[in-house]
């Protein structure tokens, strides 16, 4: 995925406060921001809500920004954290239905029990073994854009992936299904 | 858990939840949203302004004889 980068008057600008500057990030990086989010959360119409409340807090976070560094990086992380924070309440929140709001269709070669099997051990994994399962593993995005975007070592991302595999299988086993 | 039972375990998971590509783009235009939430934030006084209303208050109700004194100065 392109991180878009920009030209640094207008980085600047939006350092101090600049509304218009903000603006133009807001409409170059939306889509990339709205992209990546949608990744993570598998929801688009959650991932709109998110990707307002990413630059909310770019917004808020204008005077910490480093107008020399990428914003697209930047913006990226933000997003991977608000995303985070959406998993969390979600699942504290309801213990959620049986289908996924995924919007593609599930592969027809797999039976429906071992779909939704598999679907409720996929939910019931911890926040952060979800995200890095769902990049690594669904989206299949580089272990280095997965460790950017969370501020964490590939060897980290590595290790949560291998917990996420361990966790579905034992849960899959739980339900009575031997993978 | 070796390799083929991880192998099968990114199989599974892959057939359930198939990628969702390259994401699309919002379909609706973000911005108005993100400029009401914008207008919308509250006002914030600053700490040291509360921080003088206390003391103004606390000046005030231990000596009570100062506010004609301060009346008569506004």
């Amino acid at each position: 995925m392109p991180v878009l980068e920009q030209p640094s008057d207008v980085l600047r600008q939006f350092c101090h406060g600049d509304i218009d500057a903000f603006e133009a990030l807001f409409r170059s990086h939306q889509g990339e921001v709205y992209g990546w989010i949608v990744h993570i959360v598998r929801d688009p119409s959650a991932a709109e809500d998110l990707t307002v409340e990413t630059f909310w807090r770019i917004h808020r976070a204008h005077a910490r920004f480093d107008p020399t560094r990428s914003f697209g990086a930047w913006a990226r992380r933000i997003a991977t954290n608000a995303a985070l924070d959406h998993l969390k309440t979600a699942r504290r929140d309801h213990d959620l239905p049986d289908d996924l709001p995924s919007r593609p269709l599930p592969d027809p070669g797999i039976s429906e029990e071992l779909r939704q099997k598999m679907a409720r051990a996929f939910r019931r994994l911890p926040p952060q073994l979800r995200i890095a399962a769902t990049l690594a593993l669904i989206e299949e995005q580089p272990y280095q854009e997965i460790a950017d975007a969370l501020g964490v070592s590939i060897a980290a991302i590595k290790v949560r992936v291998f917990r996420a595999r361990r966790f579905l299988r034992k849960e899959l086993k739980r339900q009575g299904i031997e993978p | 858990m070796n390799e083929h039972d991880q192998e099968r375990i990114d199989q599974l998971l892959k057939m359930t939840l198939p990628p969702m590509g390259a994401g699309g783009e919002p379909r609706r235009d973000l911005w108005p949203a993100m400029r009401t939430r914008i207008e919308a934030r509250p006002v914030a006084v600053p700490w040291f302004d509360w921080v003088l209303l206390a003391a103004a208050a606390a000046c005030l109700a231990i000596f009570p004889g100062a506010i004609p004194v301060l009346l008569y100065h506004l």
